[in-house]
């Protein structure tokens, strides 16, 4: 099994035995996660969103072994970008501010990048074509003309092919997430 | 987690859009992390060797690093000065 279609627990087990690749899957996997809260739920400036950014990773890979539950990884990383965009936003404002610093939002902010990131995950399972489409148009928010000529497609086909893909992608979404079966 | 039938495909497109990609070279300073982390591991090593090359980090970190053939990356400068003032 490629690292890239492993649980998070199989992943961080991979990383923690010291499997660079793995690691690497790590950093993709979670990278727009962390980066979506220091600057849209604490509201980090660039440079001191990738001070946090750098400092996480940093954190997450000397002290993976402290996890008790590899499957939690996700929370934990949550947590810990939390805490540390907390301290940047305290080391830079006045000292009878500090208890008051985290955006009021920045819970409901962090409930939708936690679904942004299960939809995320959701793009794995479609074959790569779609995932690059949709990946491009909506999260990198490029062009049907710069798409097109990225991926060699007529930039007239682009809408469709994109509407098709989530279609998929909403019955991949769907199919990680039924209900369980009365028993 | 919220049912499933609640993310029509208008939802997941607003949901995409919600994470889009920090800039790559924070991703590949990340990415390589653990190859910065042997190169520490090197140094500390050489540092509880050698003695002149210890001074050497002691007096000037950056130039010690780089003069050993390393990237003096921050992260890497700020781990090493950590374990040197250790050894």
């Amino acid at each position: 099994m490629s690292n890239v279609s492993l649980p998070d627990a199989q992943l961080v087990a991979r990383c923690r035995a010291g499997d660079h690749e793995a690691w690497r899957e790590l950093v993709q996997r979670f990278s727009r996660y962390v980066y979506g809260i220091a600057v849209q739920a604490f509201r980090l400036p660039e440079h001191d969103a990738e001070d946090v950014f750098q400092e996480v990773f940093a954190r997450a890979y000397e002290r993976l072994h402290t996890l008790r539950d590899d499957a939690a990884v996700r929370p934990w990383l949550a947590q810990l970008t939390r805490r540390l965009c907390i301290d940047r936003l305290r080391a830079g404002s006045h000292e009878e501010l500090a208890d008051e610093v985290e955006p009021r939002e920045a819970d409901d902010t962090l409930a939708r990048l936690d679904e942004a990131l299960s939809v995320h995950e959701a793009l794995a399972g479609l074959p790569e074509h779609c995932r690059e489409i949709l990946d491009r148009f909506f999260a990198r928010d490029e062009s049907y003309h710069a798409i097109g000529e990225a991926l060699s497609l007529p930039a007239g086909t682009i809408a469709s092919r994109i509407s098709r893909c989530l279609a998929k992608l909403r019955v991949e979404f769907e199919g990680r997430n039924l209900p369980p079966a009365p028993s | 987690m919220t049912p499933a039938h609640r993310y029509d495909e208008e939802r997941l497109a607003e949901l995409l859009a919600a994470l889009p990609p920090p800039p790559e070279a924070w991703v590949r300073a990340a990415e390589e992390l653990p190859l910065a982390r042997r190169g520490l591991d090197e140094l500390v090593a050489r540092a509880e060797a050698d003695a002149e090359f210890r001074q050497a980090l002691i007096a000037d970190l950056e130039a010690a690093v780089a003069g050993a053939g390393y990237e003096p990356d921050p992260l890497l400068l700020a781990a090493l000065r950590e374990r040197v003032v250790r050894l």
